[in-house]
């Protein structure tokens, strides 16, 4: 073929595609950032509305919400895809399918993870979470939510062609997100206590590019073993 | 060696080999199991601070490093499977799960029940506790995740995937976990630190040790052949049996 795409065509093609199904589709990707505002207003009205209570738990509670609606979000990522045969295709094509996989998780961090950062500012104050620590608040979730999609990928690949693969998958990758959940709640923690926070943000920006340069590979063995 | 790799990969082979070794296992498994345990609870003398209730460290610390020694046993497996789609690797791989969680799980309630008149609680959210519970959720969801595909073979190598993201992620979550420990929790429970112990107290804790050795591999050898059995239920080698 003489038209044949490069690589970076390909990721570019791929992402924009990815883009395009999310926004044509728009109801269904909000479900999770509308789940996430859920999650944390249930927690006033489940501990009693005090609020040096309420600040003290909340960078707890924002990131254990973002991590359930990241998990509720993860299915879309290769879901339709295998349901019509185009993750075959892309299984299929000339070019590395790390990298193709690499393009679809960042169309489905740039859909679901990336609406946290414009929300998550509002919760935070309406959780009275101290000024001081929303900057690192912000920066967590923007180094934190890649890391979410990429470790998530591995476990959706692993039971996309499950019928139930939904509960599966929960087991699968809560306990992997424990890290990212320990050092992003501390870091805020300290902020809002007026420490430094630098040692969270390296640890969870090694993790970021440890994740980011692993787990494409077995997430795309596991769509090769699921799509076998 | 080679040879000897291959004929070992062979399930018929395998499952002859591995009957034979059964009982030798049972009896040395049995022999150091007795031992150890007369050292640990009769030989061994009370510890200066804790009495007597240290004595369940002859169950527990053996039975946590068979929880990390088995994961690793899988992620080896996981290796074989991925590269070489070698049959027994799945075998042991899947029968070794269950048999981790257990070890895992036993760690975590001879620690509870030791917590109890240590710190005077069951639980506490220790560092060591923390991430040998997270490591029972792992071992779970390989068992899990087995179970859920019903192509043994598909499965297996999911499996396989898993527990290599699980080996690659148990020292990230060990450490994180660890580190959060030393940030929320203050010095109100500082955790039992291991005094120089005696040889009379470390001798019998190895013999326990290499006696879970033995009966890991005794479990290990049953249930392999069971899945083996039901693997190849449709081959000639299990009709003439």
């Amino acid at each position: 073929m003489s038209n044949r795409l490069s690589l970076g065509q390909a990721f570019i093609f791929l992402l924009r595609r990815d883009m395009l199904l999310a926004l044509r589709n728009r109801a269904e990707y909000a479900m999770p950032l509308l789940f996430f505002v859920l999650v944390i207003t249930m927690f006033p009205l489940a501990l009693g509305a005090q609020p040096e209570l309420l600040a003290r738990i909340a960078p707890g509670i924002i990131w254990v919400a973002a991590l359930l609606a990241a998990m509720l979000s993860l299915d879309s990522i290769f879901r339709s895809d295998f349901d019509d045969g185009s993750l075959e295709q892309i299984l299929l094509s000339a070019h590395p399918v790390a990298i193709l996989v690499l393009a679809k998780v960042c169309a489905h961090w740039l859909v679901t993870g990336l609406p946290l950062l414009i929300v998550a500012p509002l919760l935070a104050e309406m959780l009275g979470m101290s000024t001081a620590a929303q900057p690192t608040l912000l920066l967590t979730i923007l180094i934190g939510t890649p890391i979410l999609s990429l470790i998530g990928a591995i476990g959706v690949a692993l039971t996309v062609g499950l019928r139930k693969g939904g509960i599966i998958l929960s087991l699968l990758v809560l306990p992997l997100y424990v890290p990212v959940l320990i050092f992003a709640a501390s870091a805020i923690d300290n902020a809002a206590m007026g420490f430094e926070v630098s040692a969270q943000i390296y640890m969870l920006l090694a993790f970021l590019l440890l994740s980011v340069s692993l787990s494409p590979w077995a997430t795309a063995a596991a769509l090769r073993m699921s799509a076998s | 060696m080679f040879l000897w790799f291959h004929k070992l990969g062979s399930p018929p082979h395998f499952y002859r080999i591995a009957g034979k070794w059964i009982p030798w296992l049972s009896w040395i498994f049995l022999a150091l199991l007795l031992a150890g345990l007369y050292g640990g609870l009769i030989l061994a003398p009370p510890d200066y601070q804790q009495g007597e209730s240290y004595r369940i460290i002859f169950v527990h610390v053996p039975a946590a490093w068979m929880s990390l020694f088995v994961y690793v046993v899988m992620a080896f497996c996981g290796i074989v499977i991925i590269v070489w789609r070698m049959k027994l690797a799945e075998v042991v791989l899947i029968s070794s799960a269950p048999i981790g969680a257990s070890f895992t799980f036993l760690a975590l309630v001879t620690g509870s029940l030791w917590g109890k008149p240590m710190w005077g609680t069951y639980w506490v959210w220790d560092a060591r506790l923390t991430s040998e519970l997270i490591l029972l959720f792992l071992y779970l969801g390989v068992i899990g995740l087995h179970n859920a595909i019903e192509d043994k073979r598909i499965a297996a190598r999911a499996v396989a995937i898993l527990a290599l993201v699980g080996v690659v992620n148990i020292p990230i979550i060990h450490y994180s976990v660890e580190w959060w420990h030393s940030l929320h929790q203050g010095a109100s429970l500082s955790k039992f630190d291991k005094p120089s112990m005696p040889p009379s107290m470390y001798v019998p804790i190895l013999i326990m040790a290499l006696a879970f050795q033995f009966y890991y591999a005794l479990a290990l050898f049953h249930k392999c052949r069971a899945e083996l059995l039901q693997r190849e239920r449709n081959s000639k080698w299990v009709e003439e049996l």
